[in-house]
């Protein structure tokens, strides 16, 4: 167990909840759509009006159920129960959830570093409305009223709820970006946690290195990055400490992290106290899935992100053996991570250059995800191999790449268009005598051994064939040069 | 033991349940109420250990509907019948507590 | 003139379908006798005169173009005010809602609409449906047109009142505990309360989900039956709908009951007037006359239903009463914050019973209370459920008294809570197995008020239940076909 300052232990555990991308609401057949005009996907149900009643959304099932089997989870007979509480952006006052008999139980997510955490359930609910809070700077507290919208009331919520094996803000991001690529890999969600269709709660508590009773946790909100999900766990963590090291004790509470201080506050407000009151939802019947249901929506499932890792470092390693894979690690989650790997693989299967087609794939294909997974494997093979014979520099190649990306041009079309045809050799060798003989101060401390003055050559040639020589075979010329 | 509602409870179920109730309402529900569940105290009293309860009339299962796109209600006639409403929204006076 | 000699739903559909009578005459007539009756009965929270004619019309012209408007073409009906009714107020007879327009007509309105049937307005009932009398109306009460000194009883007093001076053949009313047969005895009419599932829910406004159930009042079976053809049946837009189609409720009326085994539930005769157990052996004897074997049969699991009930029902009612709210429909009371604003809201919109289950509703289901009650008395619900089960492998039908008294006069319980809660003891069972019960007048009683038996049957039982139903009518007693007071416009 890692310490996260001198005799203290951290444990976290995140809840995850995550937007379906369904067409419609969880209970209605209001459009399921982020950024539209206030209050016009609002029906009798999303709005609550007296005498509607919720119907259950099968698309939205489904995508728990893809969520749950892909957290290796068991899909389970469920119901809905309602949580009891009043709340301006809740139209019914309570909130249609599921409580004891969750459809997805007992899973786990294998971290990229080989550490599981394990999953207790994942559950569907319902979202509640947005809330904007009028004068006062828009602070809560503040505020002079309030104004609702109830679009986003009712869109399917899948509630991910981690055990408490996390133990150090890095595994707790590390944890949420590897579930983000999951979630995305399944097609349930886009997982975008700017627009709030990934949102992260997360329960901090601290005890002393060696005990096993776990501390009392406070439950933060309000992270919206990675970032900041980092940064509020090392904060409340410290918070902690701090005051049971003062002799006092933590209050299980709920708090909120705020961006621009980097601190959490205490969101309780002194007249309120919660009792959910939870009963089973008597206007929705049981979940029942059979078992060719789960089946066929197992079989159906994509390949995740580990398996997918696995097998795209594989093809890297035999295509450059002696490739240092700690190195790579980054590019390998990040061209998994935007679906390029098949791309890579399929390169590398066609006899490209491993590293240099991972390489391009995390970098200039990666800015480009959507083109790069349209991308015929001919012309990144293509393209690989004019870069790793010379014939294009690593400069060229990249905007050849970014190019062919942009248009749909072939390598050969991006390179006439680009102007990229080569300078011949002998050409370039004539340069190469003109940029000597033009610096002979330079020259002469290259023929010495200063190293740094090759920069300088090289850029000379470069900025006189703008940019078009092929950097190694200037380099091979120089050293011919100075070995004559 | 025999169920009391106390002047105390019912100020906290009415929290809960926000009502506002005058103090004459939570003397006279303490009262009502002890009456009423009196009554219903028999139940307690049954051994109904291994029966299981039941939530629905009919154990249905899997009822679902296609995950089509129906056309919602019109915005303005929505907000006609709110309180109060303003820049499309339903406006509420200031909100003390986040959301639990 | 009394409600029997009017002609019946199924002749008014007959008239006007044949072109024989317009059903623009039907609804002035209806809307002539309102106008008569109606500041002494209240049987109304808004009449929509206009809206019926405007449809009547609509009516008459499809007919005089050989359309066919539907089975019931022109039959003047009325609906409990917690259906919902576009562009109708619709208020539960709640100041919380008061003003509040629905935008969308519940499913039963709709199909009471395509069958041609026209609404003169909403009826009148105790607040949220919570009540045995209709005194618990924001609006004031409504009256027995048998003796307007007495309750109609409720909590779809209206409907049945309307039905029974003479207003309309037919009315739809909702059914949580007995809210449809409680009335239907007091004030003399039948009334139905359908198999949980069978008829859809979506638009009525909710008093507790798992129990609730719409139903018709008629002057006969064979009315109710031929408006239950109308409204039964599935509908995807109520998760709990069954997925069946409704049977041909009328053509099975008529087959007598000869060879049914009828049992007479013995537990509910203990506690009921003594002019109303010899109402329910006279019907039992009718029954048996008919051809059925009938026999006494002890059900004691039914008598923990009224606590089961008084548990669940307020349980669900708390939750689904938090909607009001004063945020985005009815009445809002001002305040600082938003807590206050919802909490002065509800204080000045619920009435003292509905305040007072919310209350319950809320106790019950809070922390450290649910397992002791709320799951208690879903296992007592498991209960009855498996005692009616096994009384109907013995039994078609089920025989007993819809109430323990006939009408009461105003007043007379509406300071005890628990005394009122009792009028519902026999009626409650049927609704947590999720079965039918018809009520069906039989005899007159104390103060000549009429009396009612009840006829319970299994799930989807319907139409066995009615055959029974009618065989009682056909027996009943003279003085029970409608009441006099009103239509000699003397009140009592």
């Amino acid at each position: 167990m890692t310490e996260i300052a001198p005799g203290w232990e951290l444990t976290v555990g995140l809840e995850v909840h995550c937007e379906l991308q369904s067409a419609t609401k969880l209970f209605c057949g209001c459009a399921n759509a982020f950024g539209q005009t206030p209050n016009t996907n609002v029906c009798p149900v999303c709005l609550g009006l007296p005498g509607s009643l919720p119907v259950l959304n099968r698309t939205a099932v489904e995508f728990a159920m893809r969520i749950g089997l892909a957290l290796n989870c068991h899909v389970e007979p469920s119901i809905f129960h309602r949580k009891n509480y009043f709340y301006p952006d809740m139209p019914k006052d309570y909130q249609v959830s599921q409580y004891d008999e969750p459809i997805n139980l007992d899973g786990y997510i294998e971290l990229p570093s080989g550490t599981r955490v394990g999953i207790e359930r994942a559950h569907l609910e319902e979202d509640t409305g947005k809330t904007s809070h009028m004068g006062g700077g828009g602070r809560i507290h503040d505020a002079d009223y309030s104004l609702v919208d109830y679009n986003r009331a009712g869109v399917p919520l899948v509630e991910i709820v981690s055990r408490p094996d996390i133990t150090s803000p890095e595994d707790a991001r590390a944890y949420v970006s590897e579930l983000r690529s999951i979630l995305v890999a399944t097609g349930a969600s886009d997982g975008r946690m700017e627009e709030g269709s990934l949102r992260v709660d997360a329960n901090v508590s601290v005890r002393r290195s060696g005990t096993t009773e776990l501390g009392t946790r406070c439950e933060v909100k309000n992270m919206n990055s990675l970032r900041s999900l980092g940064r509020a766990i090392e904060y409340e963590a410290a918070r902690q400490i701090e005051l049971l090291e003062d002799g006092g004790r933590v209050v299980q509470e709920t708090r909120h992290w705020n961006e621009n201080t980097g601190t959490t506050s205490s969101m309780r407000s002194k007249e309120e106290a919660f009792d959910y009151r939870y009963f089973p939802e008597p206007d929705l019947v049981s979940i029942a899935p059979s078992a060719e249901w789960v089946t066929a929506v197992r079989e159906a499932l994509p390949p995740m992100p580990s398996e997918r890792r696995g097998k795209l470092l594989a093809a890297v390693r035999s295509a450059s053996p002696d490739v240092d894979e700690h190195a790579i690690a980054d590019q390998i989650v990040t061209v998994v991570d935007l679906g390029i790997d098949a791309l890579v693989v399929a390169a590398i299967a066609a006899g490209a250059d491993g590293r240099l087609a991972l390489a391009r794939g995390a970098n200039e294909a990666a800015s480009r995800p959507e083109d790069a997974r349209a991308l015929k494997v001919e012309s990144f093979v293509e393209l690989l191999h004019l870069e790793s014979s010379g014939k294009l520099s690593a400069t060229q190649a990249k905007s050849v790449l970014a190019a062919i990306l942009e248009s749909g041009a072939t390598p050969a079309e991006a390179i006439a268009k680009l102007g990229f045809e080569g300078v011949d050799d002998a050409a370039l060798a004539v340069i190469v005598d003109g940029i000597i003989g033009a610096n002979p101060q330079e020259w002469q401390r290259f023929v010495e051994g200063d190293e740094k003055v090759a920069q300088f050559l090289l850029g000379q040639v470069m900025k006189q064939t703008k940019g078009q020589a092929n950097g190694r075979v200037v380099a091979e010329l120089l050293a011919l040069r100075k070995g004559a | 033991m025999t169920a009391e509602f106390t002047p105390e409870e019912v100020r906290y179920v009415a929290a809960l349940a926000r009502l506002a109730l005058t103090e004459e309402e939570v003397a006279s529900y303490a009262t009502q109420l002890t009456s009423v569940l009196g009554h219903i105290d028999t139940i307690r009293a049954l051994d109904l250990e291994g029966v299981a309860p039941t939530s629905h009339a009919f154990a249905l299962e899997n009822v679902f509907r296609e995950d089509e796109v129906i056309e919602g209600l019109d915005r303005d006639e929505v907000l006609a019948q709110a309180p109060a409403a303003e820049d499309g929204r339903f406006r509420v006076p200031s909100i003390l507590g986040e959301a639990p | 003139m009394t409600p029997l000699d009017r002609p019946s739903a199924a002749e008014v559909a007959a008239a006007v379908r044949s072109g024989e009578r317009s059903a623009r005459s039907f609804i002035e007539e209806s809307l002539t006798q309102i106008g008569r009756d109606e500041a002494t009965l209240h049987c109304f929270n808004e009449i929509t005169a206009e809206q019926a004619l405007a449809r009547a019309e609509e009516i008459d012209a499809a007919v005089a173009k050989g359309e066919d408007p539907g089975p019931l073409a022109g039959v003047p009906i009325a609906l409990k005010d917690n259906l919902c009714t576009r562009g109708i107020a619709t208020t539960c007879s709640s100041k919380i809602l008061e003003g509040w327009l629905p935008p969308y007509d519940a499913t039963v309105v709709q199909r009471l609409h395509q069958a041609g049937a026209i609404s003169v307005g909403k009826t009148n009932l105790d607040e949220f449906a919570m009540g045995s009398s209709t005194e618990n109306s924001a609006f004031g009460p409504s009256r027995n047109p048998w003796d307007t000194g007495r309750v109609p009883g409720g909590s779809s007093g209206g409907s049945a009142a309307a039905v029974a001076a003479g207003y309309v053949p037919l009315s739809l009313g909702s059914d949580t505990g007995g809210s449809i047969r409680q009335p239907a005895a007091f004030c003399g009419t039948v009334g139905l309360k359908p198999t949980y599932g069978l008829v859809s829910r979506f638009g009525l406004i909710a008093f507790a989900s798992s129990l609730d159930q719409i139903g018709p009042f008629a002057n006969t079976v064979a009315d109710a039956a031929l408006m239950l053809e109308s409204i039964a049946g599935h509908d995807p837009r109520d998760s709990t709908s069954l997925p069946t189609q409704p049977s041909a409720y009328l053509a099975a009326l008529g087959e007598g009951v000869e060879g049914l085994r009828v049992g007479v539930i013995s537990d509910f005769l203990t506690d009921a007037d003594a002019t109303i157990e010899v109402a329910v052996r006279g019907a039992a004897e009718a029954l048996c006359a008919g051809g059925a074997t009938v026999e006494e049969v002890a059900i004691p699991e039914l008598m923990n239903a009224l606590a089961a009930y008084y548990l669940i029902a307020p349980a669900e009612a708390s939750s689904n009463l938090s909607r009001y709210d004063g945020v985005r429909y009815g009445l809002r009371v001002d305040a600082p914050d938003v807590a206050k604003m919802n909490a002065a809201t509800r204080q000045a919109g619920f009435g003292p019973e509905v305040k007072r289950r919310i209350m319950l509703g809320t106790y019950v289901l809070s922390a450290g209370y649910y397992d002791a009650y709320y799951a208690q008395a879903q296992r007592v619900r498991t209960l009855v459920a498996e005692a009616f089960n096994r009384a109907y492998a013995q039994f078609d039908v089920l025989i007993g008294p819809t109430t323990p008294t006939v009408a009461f006069p105003f007043g007379a319980k509406v300071d005890d809570p628990l005394a009122m809660y009792l009028s519902d003891l026999y009626t409650i069972p049927s609704n947590l197995a999720g079965h039918p019960a018809v009520s069906v007048p039989f005899a007159l009683g104390e103060g000549a008020m009429p009396i009612g038996v009840q006829l319970l049957g299994p799930a989807l039982g319907e139409s066995v239940m009615l055959r029974a139903a009618q065989v009682v009518e056909a027996a009943q007693a003279t003085g029970v076909r409608g009441p006099v007071a009103m239509s000699e416009g003397s009140a009592r």
